[in-house]
C-alpha cells in the first residue's frame, strides 16, 4: 500500500526539510519503521530503547489515533495519510 | 537563539501567575530563519490537559490542542516555533520529567513562578542525541 506520512516540524531537520514522506507499507507500524530506516537520527525522537512508541507521540491514520484502533498494527489501505502528532508534556 | 517580543515575555510571565500553584502552558507561534533561529509573533496560551491533583507540577498540551494551535499558525503563514510553561516554585531549569518528553527543534521556555509572581524566564533547547537541554539566548525583539 502506498500511503504517506506527514512529518510533524521538529522532527523535519531530520528529513531535509520534508513535511512529508511516501513509503509502502502494510501496517501503521510498518511505515513508520520505513520512515525511520530512510531517516535514522529521527528514530530516537519516535521509539524507546525497548523499540515502543515514546508515549507522547500519537499517530493517527486518516485523523483516528492508531491507539483507538490496532495500534501499530492498524491495517493500512492505499492512499492513507499517517500524521504524526507531538503531545507536549512538562514537568 | 530565539527572539521574543517584550509583550511575549510578559504574557508568559502573567499566564504563569494566572495559573500559579499550578503549570501554565502554551505554544510559541512564529517562524524559523534559514540559520534555525526562531522569531517568536505570538504566544497562544493552552489550557493544561493534566488532571487537578497534577497540575501544581506537571503540564500536558493534548495533541488535539497542538493540532488547533498549528492550523491557527498556518492560516498566518507561520509555524510552531516552541512552548512554554512554568515551574511555580521552582527554578526555569528543565527537569528530567521535561527531557524524557521532549522534542527537538522546538525552543522549551520555561518561567519560574516564586510564590506566585513570574521570576527567571530561561528557553532550552534539547540536543539531537536526547542526553540534554542547552540554554538558549533569548534576544528581545520589538
Amino acid at each position: 500500500m502506498s500511503v504517506k506520512i506527514s512529518i510533524p516540524t521538529p522532527l523535519r531537520r531530520y528529513t531535509g526539510g520534508q513535511a512529508e514522506m511516501s513509503v509502502d507499507a502494510q501496517t501503521a507500524g510498518e511505515a513508520l519503521e520505513r520512515l525511520s530506516a530512510t531517516y535514522g537520527d529521527l528514530r530516537k525522537h519516535l521509539y524507546t530503547d525497548q523499540n515502543t512508541l515514546r508515549h507522547f507521540v500519537n499517530v493517527y491514520v486518516n485523523e483516528e489515533d492508531i491507539r483507538h484502533g490496532d495500534g501499530p498494527a492498524t491495517a493500512l489501505k492505499d492512499g492513507d495519510t499517517i500524521m504524526i502528532v507531538p503531545a507536549i508534556a512538562g514537568g | 537563539m530565539i527572539t521574543l517580543a517584550e509583550e511575549h515575555l510578559e504574557e508568559i510571565g502573567r499566564h504563569g501567575e494566572r495559573d500559579y500553584p499550578h503549570e501554565c502552558c502554551g505554544l510559541l507561534i512564529g517562524s524559523f530563519a534559514a540559520d534555525g533561529t526562531k522569531i517568536v509573533q505570538e504566544t497562544y496560551p493552552i489550557s493544561n490537559a493534566r488532571e487537578e491533583e497534577a497540575r501544581h507540577h506537571r503540564s500536558l498540551i493534548l495533541p488535539e490542542e497542538l493540532m488547533r494551535g498549528e492550523r491557527y499558525a498556518l492560516n498566518k503563514g507561520l509555524d510552531v516555533v516552541g512552548n512554554y510553561h512554568s515551574h511555580p516554585d521552582h527554578p526555569a531549569v528543565p527537569s528530567q520529567y521535561d527531557l524524557e518528553h521532549a522534542w527537538p527543534t522546538w525552543s522549551y521556555i520555561i518561567v519560574s513562578v516564586q510564590k506566585g509572581s513570574a521570576a527567571d524566564l530561561r528557553s532550552w533547547e534539547m540536543q539531537n542525541d536526547r542526553s540534554r537541554f542547552d540554554e538558549e539566548e533569548i534576544a528581545k525583539g520589538l
